[in-house]
């Protein structure tokens, strides 16, 4: 059974400029003591409270959508679910496999051929080269590049280059998946085999945490939603609630954005930007 | 997102490094390593591609290394043999051997400090353990190693060194000379992710120590072996593999300096690496 559970989670980022990063500065600073120490009173570092007493329990089941204006906290909400950000305080608690998919064509190298490029992702996915040589022929299949898999990637055109990293990256069902924005793949044409692929994926994952500025991509793919501010929590609850709330909120802005959103989510199966 | 100034007056650094100091988070810094070595097919994966990627298209490839190290050990070979007044016979075999051996300890070193820096959008997108990239550095520099070493084999054969059973001792030489490597890129790469001055003072560390270690020079020209050798780390970690290779096993003393650096190095880095291995994601 998977699960996520938050309690009074905070992260928060140091800001180090240049000069403060620099061992020199510091070595100076403690050299010559209290000299510089009105200085460096003034010169504190700064903190980035991106994360401030979350609090969440997800099941089984779950899709969570997360709405909120640019750095209101959700990549770093994902992050900190996906176990990259290690919070200063509170409790995480993740049971299950996790995969974040922030970029789906993270790690592709653009001078290895296509084969070379489904066991890299793969690898990435934490396969191992075993489990992926025995779902090759159904990756290669799926993306349906021939024998252009035996060229090396930077001779795909950009749609070719997704469909690669879209078949990879759907071919291993985690029990969480993280995503930012949607998964996008591909032209039309492969559009419907994408989406219905991207269905059965989506169906078999048990938790799904979904960070997007579309509202109709939340509305379509989320049963829960969580809309940030500040780094913090403003509303928790269904999703119609939430995003009504964050529309009423917002007005007009939100408006546009949500219909540019629906342009942009391939309506159904939750597609996201290409 | 709001930004507040650090009240309270304790550094940062100090409330991160209580918040790391905790059993849990050594438990933490534990499972960190062993799980990187469990994605070992995933590092040894991007440090090929790495080696790849840099000799991509040209026509000799990585065999670059081998050459470039070839044409490096002859230049200097018959210039200070000349200089040294060596015996071409003898000098040369000492030097590519060292020179060979040099280039691994080194580039361990100063790619270590690169190790978090470098993969900062792996680490920011990927849930890893972020030790893999420690151990990644260090298998392209062994890759390295394999090309460079052929350079040693080829001089000893043409200048008929007594390649005996010593050269057995290379292997264990090389275990720990690794388990070194690996302490030294955790340690000094996540110090290199805070402070970003650190990977080149490291740099013009080594390239002293260069001069100072008997790579070029051989420890005998140095009256009366003197405390600037025995106090010089790499002057162990070099002999510990240059010896046997020559055809004699190195002294015990030798290995006791190594595998002491080794111990001391894990203790210091284990402490700091539970303490901040948490902060990385924050700094790269």
């Amino acid at each position: 059974m998977a699960s996520i559970q938050l309690e009074k989670v905070s992260v928060s980022f140091p800001v180090y400029s240049a000069s403060n990063r620099s061992l020199k500065n510091r070595l100076i600073q403690s050299a010559t003591g209290g000299q510089i120490r009105a200085d460096t009173v003034s010169q504190r570092i700064s903190v980035v409270e991106a994360l401030q007493d979350i609090d969440l329990d997800l099941r089984s089941g779950d899709r969570l959508g997360l709405v909120g204006h640019n750095g209101a906290g959700k990549t770093t909400l994902l992050r900190v679910l996906g176990g990259i950000y290690e919070p200063n305080c509170g409790r995480v608690s993740v049971e299950g496999s996790t995969v974040p998919l922030f970029d789906i064509a993270l790690g592709m190298d653009q001078e290895s051929t296509g084969y070379e490029n489904i066991v890299l992702r793969g690898l990435f996915l934490g396969l191992t080269r075993r489990q992926i040589k025995a779902r090759m022929d159904e990756i290669a299949e799926f993306t349906e590049l021939g024998d252009f898999l035996n060229l090396p990637i930077r001779t795909y055109s950009a749609g070719m280059q997704m469909r690669l990293a879209f078949a990879v990256s759907t071919s291993v069902v985690p029990d969480i998946l993280l995503l930012d924005e949607g998964i996008g793949a591909g032209d039309a044409a492969f559009l419907d085999k994408a989406r219905a692929r991207l269905k059965h994926f989506t169906e078999q994952v048990s938790i799904i945490v979904l960070s997007s500025h579309s509202n109709d991509l939340v509305r379509n793919m989320c049963n829960k939603a969580v809309l940030m501010e500040h780094g913090r929590i403003a509303q928790y609850g269904p999703t119609e609630e939430v995003l009504d709330a964050y529309e009423a909120k917002h007005g007009t802005y939100n408006k546009d954005r949500s219909k540019l959103g629906g342009d942009e989510a391939i309506a159904g199966a939750g597609i996201g930007r290409l | 997102m709001s930004t507040t100034a650090n009240h309270g007056g304790e550094s940062p650094l100090l409330l991160q490094f209580r918040h790391g100091l905790r059993r849990d988070q050594f438990d933490n810094a534990i499972r960190d390593i062993r799980g990187g070595w469990a994605r070992r097919e995933l590092w040894m994966t991007l440090a090929f591609q790495d080696i790849r990627r840099r000799y991509r298209r040209s026509k000799l490839g990585p065999f670059w290394i081998t050459i470039s190290m070839g044409i490096m050990v002859m230049a200097l070979g018959l210039l200070y043999g000349q200089i040294f007044r060596q015996n071409i016979h003898d000098y040369l075999p000492f030097l590519a051997a060292g020179f060979v051996i040099w280039g691994l300890v080194s580039t361990m070193i100063t790619d270590g400090c690169q190790a978090f820096i470098d993969s900062d959008g792996m680490i920011r997108q990927l849930n890893a353990p972020v030790s893999i990239y420690a151990y990644k550095s260090i298998w392209s520099n062994l890759i390295i190693f394999a090309h460079n070493i052929w350079i040693f084999f080829g001089v000893a054969l043409w200048f008929g060194v007594d390649l005996n059973w010593n050269l057995l001792w290379v292997a264990p030489a090389l275990v720990v000379l690794v388990a070194n490597g690996l302490w030294i890129s955790l340690f000094f790469g996540l110090l290199s992710a805070r402070f970003r001055d650190v990977p080149l003072i490291i740099g013009s560390v080594v390239q002293v120590f260069f001069f100072i270690t008997p790579v070029i020079w051989r420890p005998e020209m140095l009256p009366d072996r003197a405390l600037l050798l025995d106090l010089n780390p790499f002057y162990h970690m070099v002999e510990i593999v240059r010896a046997p290779m020559l055809g004699q096993p190195a002294n015990l003393e030798h290995w006791l300096a190594v595998i002491a650096i080794g111990v001391v190095g894990w203790a210091v880095t284990l402490f700091f690496y539970s303490a901040y291995r948490w902060r990385i994601a924050y700094w790269v």
